[in-house]
């Protein structure tokens, strides 16, 4: 049970960024992936997510060859909510949103408001909140918000790119936290950051993706 | 206290800013003295006022918004301005050339169509700059070449290092920078720091609007800490961050990285329609700092707000 690249190699218009990267996701715990910029993190973290072809490799999930279409069994965390986010939609809206695009598929039980509101609380937005648009919240509190969009569909896996560049420390350290412990409900975490020091503090696993190669840091 | 010379003294300043909603509390009587030289951060969590509180001193805040109080902008020997009550033909005659603001995000800062080279000469056109735009390039650590670049074919650090160059055009007495380093990696984000510590020890006074607090210790001098709308605490930022005094400063250093990542519990209040005094309680029990009425009490180069009749 993991999600993960065998040999992958990747890159933009013909050009690699890495070549022959072995990478898991493991169920149960963070894997921080650090490494400068240009240097493939977001590249990785696209091709786990199904998003970015290899040009080389391929992507298994829980051992069988990613589908074309996961169904839910992924999700993403962007660095800016803002652009990640309908302006026009509530938060409550955007946060049922991948209840209502996969119904038949979704692995949850219970009405959609109940599910939104109970993932509303467990990412720390109260309830008056969720009948606020993206410009009548903060930033830290549109993240959230797309944390319990991810979280509402049960993902095994959730990719995090820069999930907290443009958070405060309360915040960053707030987020950090609810998914640690989904983490060790089962879920399988990839926090990907330039930021060494957040990776060292909160990731159960480290890896340097650095000219084309990866390697596992102490 | 220190001998340097202040280039902007803020006094109570206070902003009010309507919404349908109610009115938002941004900033309450805030405090800041900026000196020539100098590098002044000011941290809190999102939406405490920082960013407002830098929007009030560069003259940006919206049309609506009520401001109270004064900053004194102290230029050579003519009487200071007051930036508060400043009409439209001072802040032409002020803007670039004594006060400059670098935005969060530089990219979407620059017109689209224009390369950053005719940018930088029209800048520099406009504000009579003795600088050229290449001499702006090479300060800001940036290729000749990048003058032909438009703004899309720059990566995120080289459009906050000409957003640095734009701002360093006109020699401004008081540079404003909110967020700069925000999205950059550790290495761009030192460059951007090096700058700022570059245009203060040219004589400026550098106000740095900052979430990353692992860098502050090293790159400022000052640091205020700003809590739904108000200052709790100020000092040197070594000495702040090593000893800090009020409870949110401690749980702000204790939520870093650094400190652990420990959450702070609760969130932050909504600033509409806010209470009349400070509310970090609400957060946490703070005995003797938060609770009541507050003030800011003075210990040497140092501030702490603190319950009234609580100093220590």
């Amino acid at each position: 049970m993991s999600l993960r690249a065998h040999d992958v190699t990747a890159g933009h218009d013909g050009t690699p960024v890495f070549t022959g990267v072995n990478f898991t996701v493991e169920p149960g715990r963070v894997t921080g992936l650090t490494g400068p910029s240009g240097g493939g993190k977001t590249t990785l973290a696209r091709v786990l997510a199904g998003l970015h072809r290899p040009s080389a490799g391929q992507v298994s999930l829980d051992g069988d060859p990613l589908p074309a279409r996961p169904g839910g069994e992924i999700a993403l965390l962007y660095q800016s909510p803002r652009q990640a986010v309908t302006p026009r939609w509530t938060l409550a809206r955007i946060i049922g949103e991948p209840l209502r695009a996969r119904p038949a598929g979704s692995r949850r039980s219970g009405p959609p408001d109940e599910i939104v509101l109970e993932t509303a609380r467990l990412v720390g937005l109260t309830p008056d909140l969720l009948d606020r648009r993206p410009h009548q919240v903060s930033d830290g509190q549109l993240q959230r918000a797309c944390l319990a969009r991810a979280l509402v569909q049960r993902p095994r896996y959730l990719l995090c790119d820069e999930m907290t560049a443009m958070l405060d420390p309360a915040t960053t350290a707030s987020l950090t936290a609810v998914l640690t412990a989904r983490a060790r409900a089962g879920l399988g975490v990839l926090a990907v950051s330039h930021h060494r020091a957040l990776l060292d503090a909160w990731a159960d696993v480290r890896f340097l993706l650095d000219g084309g190669a990866l390697t596992a840091l102490p | 206290m220190s001998a340097a010379e202040p280039v902007l003294t803020v006094e109570q300043l206070t902003v009010r800013i309507p919404t349908r909603a109610g009115t938002v509390h941004a900033v309450t009587e805030v405090d800041l003295r900026l000196d020539a030289g100098r590098v002044h951060a000011l941290v809190g969590e999102s939406g405490c006022g920082k960013s407002v509180t830098g929007a009030a001193i560069c003259g940006l805040l919206p049309r609506d918004a009520s401001v109270r109080g004064r900053a004194l902008l102290h230029d050579g020997g003519t009487a200071p301005v007051d930036l508060v009550t400043a009409g439209p033909a001072t802040w032409r005659r002020l803007r670039g050339r004594r006060i400059a603001w670098i935005p969060q995000s530089a990219a979407t800062s620059f017109t689209p169509v224009r390369t950053l080279g005719a940018q930088l000469a029209e800048t520099c056109a406009h504000l009579d700059a003795d600088r050229t735009p290449a001499e702006l390039l090479e300060l800001a650590g940036l290729e000749p070449a990048a003058a032909r670049l438009f703004p899309h074919e720059l990566s995120g650090g080289m459009a906050q290092r000409a957003a640095v160059a734009c701002a360093l055009a006109g020699r401004p007495r008081l540079i404003v920078a909110d967020e700069p380093t925000a999205a950059l990696d550790p290495g761009r984000t030192a460059h951007i720091l090096a700058l700022l510590r570059a245009a203060a020890d040219a004589g400026a006074a550098v106000l740095l609007i900052s979430h990353d607090l692992d860098t502050l210790a090293e790159h400022t001098d000052h640091v205020a800490v700003m809590y739904a709308s108000r200052i709790l605490e100020t000092g040197p930022t070594a000495t702040v961050f090593a000893d800090p005094w009020h409870p949110c400063t401690r749980d702000l250093l204790a939520a870093t990285p650094a400190g652990g990542l420990h959450p702070i519990p609760g969130s932050p209040p909504a600033l509409t329609d806010a209470a009349p005094d400070c509310v970090y309680h609400l957060r946490r029990p703070a005995p003797g700092f938060s609770g009541g009425p507050t003030h800011l009490t003075i210990h040497g180069d140092r501030t702490v707000r603190r319950l009234i009749g609580a100093d220590r």
